[in-house]
């Protein structure tokens, strides 16, 4: 990072390759781990995953139906609804399960709709489905197959679209530039109002911002809809709606033209419409989705089937819009003890690697998380940070990880926050992290300053400048505190990856392996939008980003 | 967590002055290296842009904040239209401690760990809390925040803790619903958020929902706890619950507040004593 980072960067050369990993060139390990091991621990976590991707594979949810739709076209909201506004998505879902059941696929029945009621557009049918005018059926022999061309050839639209953003996004990334220095620096931005987030972010683009993350609102993971439209009231955050999208992404690429290098920009694909927001992130050209494979089950009790369900379908959209994902071990940490559950984060971070090359997705697009979170009044607790830092760079080393700062340990306490913070930062550069959250000292105090952000930020270019290259410099010795740790830290976490092969993942969630938390598999929220594939299930969508994973070569 | 702080004692002792054994004098002002020099240091933003007005802007409000002289030993811009200052000063302003009015919560704040030892201690068995949303109330965010794990302000939701059985029945559950869970889950608490006060809506729910659990369980009722932005502490009696909590409550507080109530009703137990 420069002081003066406008100026400089407009002419920094932009870098040969759009997504490079976090490391040029390979080197070798600084911890000595065994490869055998390494190898082990992810033929367990392959095993582990094995079960709950074939549940996946069988299952359809009501959000993946509302997802294809979106992809063949369907936008807006039933403004007449006595719920307030209904997006027809749901509407039509909603009716199709009522008629005919979801297990064949919506595609099917409203497809075939269409083109029976001799109707224009999804929206009409959408229109007429509200008014009572539609009964929904499952085609037959050349109807069907009449049903499933039209449903392809929408539903490749909605894909084609998806392309269009990645072949764009590439292309501003070549003109304008990546960030000139790893770790990218990421910040969060939450008013609950959207032309106001656009305000803070893109000054915090200004001042050094890579990537700007947009919260959602509190409570936005449990609804079984999104939301339609600007909004401008949200809980702690601001809603994620496809037109919010829009109106950021337009405000970055204006502000990424001023600094001279391409801002990303970030949501969460997560809670019960996870497939859907996922589908509105690539259409809207997002650039990072929060993707977690099991963050909504442990943390906000969200139906163990339907996340993985809905987590490999939005896995597959992201593989395809070349959006990176950022998983969420970091919240393990804030739950259990970071010390003492360190191995609960690689055993995850290996379990989304596998969920996530299966669905599709690339190394370098692997934001695995994980966090500086140690308390830090027990000894050597910076030298545990590194030694699990430098764990997770070594064992993904094409992944561009995802560092996330102390929150647990930020008492109120600025001044000792903002050192804190300064340690974290460390930690980033010395262990060659990709992306760096941006840690505030009033974390648990207050939503943050402006001056509170303007601080970070000099707290992150003072260690990145002045750490510069350290990492090149950074030899643990071999059989000393860090390396012993590390290595020990794996060890624990294939004895652990043994313990779930064993019994089964779902298992390991119910009995409370993650974050403590004990999620058995029919409980939680929106189990009730699970449904078992029929035989002739049919989901277009789904087929061409399968058939597009199979395809792509992964990239160097 | 805010890890440091939850096991202070509510009744913080008054010894603000580093005078060591000897009493605290009744006046008092802020120290800076020197007893009674009265300095502080503040740092603020002005939207204003950087140089020699801003800096005096900056110097002006210490002012008016009662610092004087004032000493703006540091500034400088953020982005073209907002400047940052650090300010020390000395205040003329003397505390009264004899003045000092602290909010008595009648209740210590407990740690995660102390809750699951008290529970553990006084019950034998875990404490089960059902919450949920009454009447048409959607808005979970509340209950959500004081029950998931994820939590609110830095402190896990009681899901969190060990020894609390939670069961979140989520949003717009009917009273007789409520009722009924709770029987069936032999709960000790039962948890309502409204957020909604359209036409009072929260007063009049809340105080149907209490009407019901007498009806239903007299003596043997749980604990009943509302929670929301718009209810005043007071209210309790009014709507017929144990506590009332407001604005910006977390989950400690409430985790806190059962444990001390539970061990009230069965008594004086050591345990309720800490």
């Amino acid at each position: 990072m420069n002081a003066a980072p406008a100026a400089t960067r407009g002419t920094t050369p932009p870098p040969v390759r759009a997504t490079a990993p976090a490391r040029t060139a390979p080197r070798p390990s600084l911890l000595g781990l065994d490869p055998a091991t390494v190898a082990t621990a992810r033929a367990l976590a392959a095993r582990a995953a094995q079960p709950v991707i074939d549940l996946a594979t069988a299952h359809t949810t009501v959000s993946v139906e509302r997802a294809t739709l979106r992809l063949a076209g369907l936008t807006g909201a039933d403004t007449t609804h006595r719920a307030g506004d209904v997006p027809w998505v749901n509407r039509v879902v909603d009716t199709v399960a009522e008629h005919c059941g979801l297990q064949h696929g919506v595609s099917l029945p409203v497809f075939h709709a269409l083109r029976e009621h001799d109707l224009a557009t999804l929206t009409d049918l959408a229109e007429a489905t509200a008014a009572g005018q539609i009964r929904y059926t499952l085609p037959t022999g050349a109807a069907r197959r009449r049903a499933e061309r039209a449903a392809r050839t929408a539903v490749a639209r909605g894909i084609r679209t998806i392309d269009r953003n990645r072949a764009q996004r590439d292309r501003l990334v070549a003109r304008l530039g990546d960030p000139p220095q790893r770790p990218w620096i990421y910040l969060i931005v939450a008013t609950g109002d959207i032309d106001e987030d656009v305000v803070q972010a893109q000054n915090a683009a200004r001042a050094g911002a890579d990537v700007i993350a947009v919260i959602r609102s509190t409570g936005q993971s449990l609804l079984d809809y999104v939301p339609e439209g600007a909004t401008h009231h949200g809980f702690a955050g601001t809603y994620a709606t496809q037109e919010n999208f829009r109106i950021m992404r337009a405000a970055l690429d204006e502000v990424s033209r001023e600094v001279g290098r391409y801002v990303r920009l970030t949501n969460y694909a997560s809670g019960l419409c996870m497939p859907e927001i996922a589908v509105l992130a690539g259409l809207q050209r997002l650039d990072m989705m929060l993707n977690d494979s099991m963050y909504g089950i442990l943390f906000r009790d969200i139906n163990p089937v339907r996340t993985f369900v809905d987590q490999r379908f939005s896995r597959q959209v992201h593989a395809r819009a070349g959006i990176i994902i950022n998983t969420g071990e970091d919240n393990y940490l804030t739950t259990d003890d970071a010390v003492s559950a360190a191995h609960t984060v690689t055993v995850s971070q290996l379990l989304n690697e596998c969920f996530a090359h299966e669905a599709g997705l690339a190394d370098w697009q692997l934001g695995l998380g994980h966090a500086f979170e140690i308390n830090p009044d027990l000894p050597d607790s910076f030298r545990l940070e590194l030694a699990h830092a430098l764990l997770a760079r070594e064992l993904f080393p094409h992944a561009p990880l995802k560092w996330m700062p102390p929150t647990k340990h930020m008492t109120g306490d600025v001044f000792r926050g903002y050192l804190l913070n300064g340690f974290f930062n460390l930690a980033g550069a010395l262990t060659g992290q990709g992306i760096l959250l941006v840690g505030m000292m009033t974390e648990a105090v207050v939503t943050p300053f402006l001056s509170d952000r303007d601080l970070a930020l000099a707290n992150v270019r003072y260690v990145l400048g002045a750490a510069g290259n350290l990492a090149e410099d950074f030899r643990p010795a071999p059989d000393g505190f860090i390396a012993t740790r590390a290595r020990h830290v794996l060890d624990q976490a294939v004895r652990l990856l043994e313990r779930i092969v064993d019994d089964g993942l779902l298992t390991a969630i119910a009995t409370g392996t993650f974050g403590l938390m004990k999620r058995p598999p029919d409980g939680g929220k929106g189990a009730d939008g699970v449904i078992a594939k029929a035989e002739d299930y049919l989901n277009p969508a789904a087929s061409l980003l399968e058939e597009h994973a199979a395809r792509e070569e992964p990239r160097p | 967590m805010t890890a440091a702080p939850p096991t202070r004692s509510p009744h913080p002792s008054a010894a603000t002055e580093p005078t060591a054994s000897t009493e605290p004098a009744r006046y008092v002002r802020p120290y800076g290296d020197t007893t009674g020099d009265g300095m502080v240091q503040v740092s603020f933003t002005l939207p204003v842009p950087a140089g020699p007005k801003a800096d005096g802007a900056a110097s002006q409000l210490a002012k008016k904040m009662g610092l004087d002289p004032a000493l703006v030993v540091h500034s400088h811009p953020i982005g073209a239209d907002f400047t940052f200052f650090v300010v020390y000063g000395k205040v003329g302003h003397l505390v009264d401690l004899d003045q000092v009015r602290v909010v008595e919560r009648e209740y210590p704040l407990l740690t995660p760990a102390e809750v699951n030892a008290t529970v553990k201690r006084l019950l034998r068995r875990k404490l089960v809390v059902v919450g949920g949303c009454i009447g048409t109330d959607a808005h979970t965010v509340g209950i959500d925040a004081i029950l998931n794990i994820k939590g609110f302000a830095g402190e896990k939701g009681l899901e969190y803790y060990r020894e609390l059985r939670v069961v979140n029945l989520g949003a717009q559950v009917s009273v007789p619903d409520l009722v009924r869970r709770a029987r069936a889950e032999h709960a000790d608490a039962v948890l309502v958020s409204q957020v909604v006060t359209q036409r009072d809506a929260h007063i009049l729910n809340t105080q149907q929902m209490s009407a019901a659990f007498r009806e239903a369980l007299g003596e043997r009722r749980p604990l009943l706890v509302a929670g929301g932005p718009r209810f005043d502490p007071m209210m309790a009696d009014e709507l017929g619950v144990d506590r009332v909590f407001g604005r910006g409550t977390t989950p400690g507080e409430v985790a806190s507040f059962l444990v001390h109530a539970l061990a009230t009703r069965r008594g004086p137990t050591p345990a309720a004593r800490t």
